[in-house]
């Protein structure tokens, strides 16, 4: 519970691998082309998978001939819907623990009505890649094509199209009350009102979707693939009819997720294929396959109205959302809660009412993307925040140190934070580091700053009841191994592991062997998602490790004839602090613990509190376990004639409670702002009545090196995170907040506001011709 | 297919293979000559992920037929540095974080050790520009420019 700190015998002050800024283990490995991607695995006679895919975004498929392709040497399989055993797989959200009104349709192949361009309807496996290929044009479907609907306030009426076979095409609705809004905004002096949009944004992960599937000697389907979630496996054997433990998943060293390898991609292909070829198979998705077939972040119509008195002081918002879910609902009703609860930002508001409405079109499906819903309305409250500011005279670093939540004080949805909150600092740490205003050097160059901030939960919602797992053991040379089902997403996610199992048991990370992402060998540490790895899976490896080190103490003592706190385990020895002559090595403590038989491995479980669902009515109730909070400051050079934006200083500053280690903080930092920066000035997914226009990375244009300037990485470290030694998240709050504060500095240097991301030249000259 | 033998010095040591008109570079380094280091991002040449050094110019192998580079000199990731003896690029992208998912790293190593035989000691502006061809999703760029100033610094490329 927080304030009491447990007892340790390792303090803060006295860490040497926690806080320091240590290459990550993994890095070696990578820089000498060591590490193995999914689609570096090959398996002796392995047959190459191929996805036929839709062609209509909306259309029945009448029926499927797949005798041409069946009858083309080299082909040893074709599937369709119909020989899956479970096509379609309806599940009641939450993993492990059933909550929610909401059922989730995941279907594998499409064989009613195809719901979105791109959508699979039959696999191929084949000797060659390229009789995959040929076989898979070989395939006729008869479609009979729809006019479909694209626009999700469209497919809310009455009477629009529907994009399911008998649901409705609003996935779900939710509400937060608090206050009485009407009473709000007639004391309010000043309202703000305005609607934002923003797009489809595609992850575009430098490596696309890939595996390899093979069956084994004692006939269990595995699969090595790259995932953000190796516990598909129960799924995956759902649709094969097979009991889950004949199902193992292996996940690969991830070449970038950012929630899009969060959802299963080619798996169940991948297994089905194996299993009805009896034959290894791999299959890697081209990169337009890539961005045609995965998930893509919500697009948002936000409806927004913010009041306020003369001297600042927020007193009503109301906010309309509208996302686009696209053909299927995956994790659509809990982004859109994500969006519904964050939809008041880090501010103390008296009157609050949102209304929001997830709705299926026949787009690209949307689903989990690094900041799951939340950077969409912080783009609208931090705009609205500088529109209100701007008409009060008021700076916007001003109105928001009117307004910042703060420790003890309730979100709109009553929970009441209870940790530290990083307010008004991040936001003045950031402002501050922008320096001296950059001066204009043509007629036609405007320079503006902006800033925002953003609240972000770290760890899933509290009503999933989630845990982790985390194994621990000293061999008998005194080396450390860790086993931990963690998937690697790059973030560093198993290199912070090696860290607390290093530092708790005083050992250099060198010593530490740490196995992840084997649903058969590595306990089960959930998924690699919600900025929750370093929280639960971090705090179980604590917690496994100070179990052992407690045995080793206890153990030392006997044999330095002292007493456990008087000890000191560090550099593979235990030493008698006031007495550093009476020391023994690590090895040997660990060789008379064998001999005695105390056992030195421990398997921990943390769990996440435990809550119940919330109150869907009003919105009340607790959501997450706890927040990162930060600021963004950025310094924009605009174009009067052309529309362009240079980005001259970006600074990202955030209370990450403790970093475990600063150079991968200061990473999340650095790369989620940059990612937040593509989605603000040129990152999007254009879609023409369903049919994707942008399916390329040159089409599609993610920053390179020449669009972004140094970001400069503030870390405040206040310690009170609920994440081991005091730590936080940080991978998805890294990239909330930087969209506003660009569009903000936009705002500032042109004084005409653009109010749909992404900020391009014609959106900034046209609002400059409306101005 | 018709299938035409060609000779490639990868990363100095002479290797015979059979290629097809169509192949390209990157199918053949990945496919017959176990060179995996080299990544396949979106085989049309828009993020660098594949990029070797071919007679010491940077190229995308995804655009480079495997014909093309018969008779050639190709070096990948692993020609120019490896755990023995590594390239004071790979010990700068490792001590400087420039490393998250590491998919892109091939290429940007590739990249920056074409920039530093050409010019050994660029400026910023000049790393940018040489690896603006190479996409990285994860790190913002800053550490990996900071990596290759500081492996320049060293002056041992």
């Amino acid at each position: 519970m927080p304030g009491k700190p447990k007892k340790e015998t390792f303090s803060k002050s006295n860490y040497r691998i926690i806080g320091k800024p240590m290459p990550r283990h993994d890095a070696r490995d990578k820089v000498f082309g060591k590490t193995k991607y999914a689609e570096d695995h090959a398996i002796p006679g392995m047959l190459y998978g191929k996805v036929l895919r839709s062609k209509y975004p909306a259309a029945n498929i009448l029926s499927i001939d797949t005798s041409n392709a069946e009858r083309l040497p080299g082909v040893q399989a074709v599937i369709t819907a119909k020989d899956i055993p479970n096509n379609e797989n309806v599940t009641r959200f939450g993993q492990t623990h059933s909550v929610g009104g909401f059922e989730g349709l995941y279907r594998v192949l499409a064989d009613k009505k195809v719901r979105f361009m791109g959508e699979a309807i039959a696999l191929v496996a084949a000797e060659t890649q390229d009789i995959a290929e040929k076989a898979i044009k070989l395939i006729l479907v008869d479609y009979e094509a729809f006019s479909g609907v694209f626009d999700p306030a469209e497919a809310m009426k009455p009477g629009a199209y529907q994009v399911g076979e008998s649901e409705s095409n609003v996935i779900c609705s939710y509400k937060v009350r608090k206050g009485d809004v009407g009473k709000g905004f007639s004391r309010s002096d000043v309202i703000v009102e305005n609607t934002y949009r923003v797009p489809f944004q595609d992850h575009a992960y430098l490596e696309p979707e890939s595996g390899v599937a093979w069956i084994d000697d004692d006939g269990v389907i595995t699969l090595q693939v790259s995932t953000q979630v190796i516990e598909h496996f129960r799924e995956i054997a759902e649709v094969l009819g097979l009991p889950h433990n004949k199902v193992r998943v292996i996940g690969t060293m991830i070449g970038g997720g950012f929630g899009g390898k969060e959802d299963i991609t080619v798996e169940t292909y991948l297994a089905l294929l194996t299993w009805k070829t009896n034959r290894p198979v791999k299959l890697t998705y081209t990169r337009e396959e890539s961005i045609l077939s995965h998930s893509k972040r919500h697009p948002y119509i936000m409806k927004y109205r913010t009041g306020a008195t003369k001297d600042g002081k927020l007193i009503a918002l109301e906010a309309e959302l509208i996302s686009d879910a696209g053909g299927y609902i995956y994790l659509s009703p809990w982004v859109l809660l994500y969006s519904t609860v964050g939809a008041t930002g880090p501010y103390d508001i008296p009157h609050v009412k949102v209304d929001s409405h997830t709705v299926l079109t026949n787009n690209t499906f949307s689903s989990a993307y690094r900041g799951f819903g939340v950077p969409q309305v912080c783009f609208a409250y931090e705009s609205q925040m500088d529109e209100l500011a701007s008409q009060l005279n008021l700076s916007p670093l001003e109105i928001r140190k009117k307004n910042y939540l703060q420790k003890g004080r309730a979100l709109a949805t009553g929970r009441v934070l209870d940790h530290y909150v990083a307010f008004p600092e991040t936001a003045e740490s950031a402002l501050a580091a922008l320096g001296e205003q950059s001066r204009s050097k043509s007629s036609a160059e405007r320079i503006g700053r902006g800033i925002a901030s953003s609240m972000t939960s770290y760890g899933r919602m509290v009503f999933l009841h989630d845990t982790s797992r985390s194994y621990v053991s000293i061999e008998m040379d005194g080396s450390v191994t860790v086993r931990c089902g963690v998937q690697d997403l790059g973030g560093g996610q198993a290199s912070s592991l090696v860290q607390i199992a290093a530092e708790v048991l005083g050992v250099p990370m060198e010593d530490v062997r740490v196995y992840i992402a084997d649903t058969a060998l590595t306990p089960l540490a959930g998924t690699t998602t919600a900025t929750r790895q370093l929280y639960m899976s971090g705090n179980a490896t604590l917690k496994a490790a100070r179990e052992v080190r407690k045995r080793i103490l206890r153990k030392s003592a006997e044999m330095l004839e002292a007493r456990p706190e008087d000890l000191e385990l560090w550099d593979r020895k235990v030493v008698v602090k006031e007495a550093p002559d009476r020391i023994i090595s690590l090895a040997s403590v660990v060789k008379a613990c064998a001999s005695d038989g105390t056992q030195l491995y421990n398997v921990a479980q943390f769990n996440a509190p435990f809550r119940e669902l919330i109150d869907f009515k009003t919105g009340q109730g607790q959501v997450f376990p706890d927040f990162t909070f930060g600021s963004h400051a950025a310094e924009v050079s605009v174009d009067i004639e052309t529309g362009k934006i240079k980005i001259l200083k970006l600074v990202a500053c955030y209370d990450v409670g403790q970093a475990i280690n600063p150079l991968s903080v200061e990473g999340q930092l650095e790369g989620g702002t940059v990612q937040g920066l593509g989605y603000a000035l040129t990152e999007e997914i254009i879609l023409d009545k369903g049919v994707t226009l942008t399916p390329s990375l040159s089409e599609y244009l993610v920053p390179t090196s020449l669009d972004v300037p140094d970001v400069q990485a503030i870390v405040l470290g206040s310690g009170d995170g609920v994440g081991p030694f005091g730590a936080k998240g940080i991978g998805e709050p890294s990239m909330v907040s930087i969209a506003p504060a660009l569009a903000n500095a936009v705002c500032d240097a042109l004084g005409v506001r653009v109010f749909d991301l992404p900020l391009t030249p014609v959106k900034i000259v046209n609002a400059l011709k409306k101005s | 297919m018709k299938t035409y033998l060609i000779e490639i010095t990868l990363n100095g040591e002479k290797r015979k293979v059979e290629v097809t008109t169509r192949e390209t570079l990157l199918d053949v380094l990945r496919n017959k000559l176990d060179a995996t280091e080299v990544k396949n991002g979106c085989g049309k040449g828009d993020c660098g992920s594949c990029a070797v050094i071919l007679d010491g110019k940077a190229v995308n192998s995804c655009l480079t037929l495997a014909l093309q580079a018969n008779g050639k000199e190709v070096v990948t990731l692993k020609g120019i540095g490896n755990e023995e003896k590594p390239h004071p690029l790979q010990k700068s992208f490792v001590e400087h974080g420039a490393i998250q998912c590491g998919f892109c790293t091939a290429g940007m190593v590739v990249s920056a050790k074409a920039l530093l035989d050409q010019n050994p000691r660029p400026s910023r502006d000049e790393i940018r520009e040489a690896i603006s061809g190479n996409l990285c999703r994860c790190t913002g760029y800053k550490k990996i420019v900071d990596a290759i100033q500081d492996a320049a610094l060293e002056g041992k490329s």
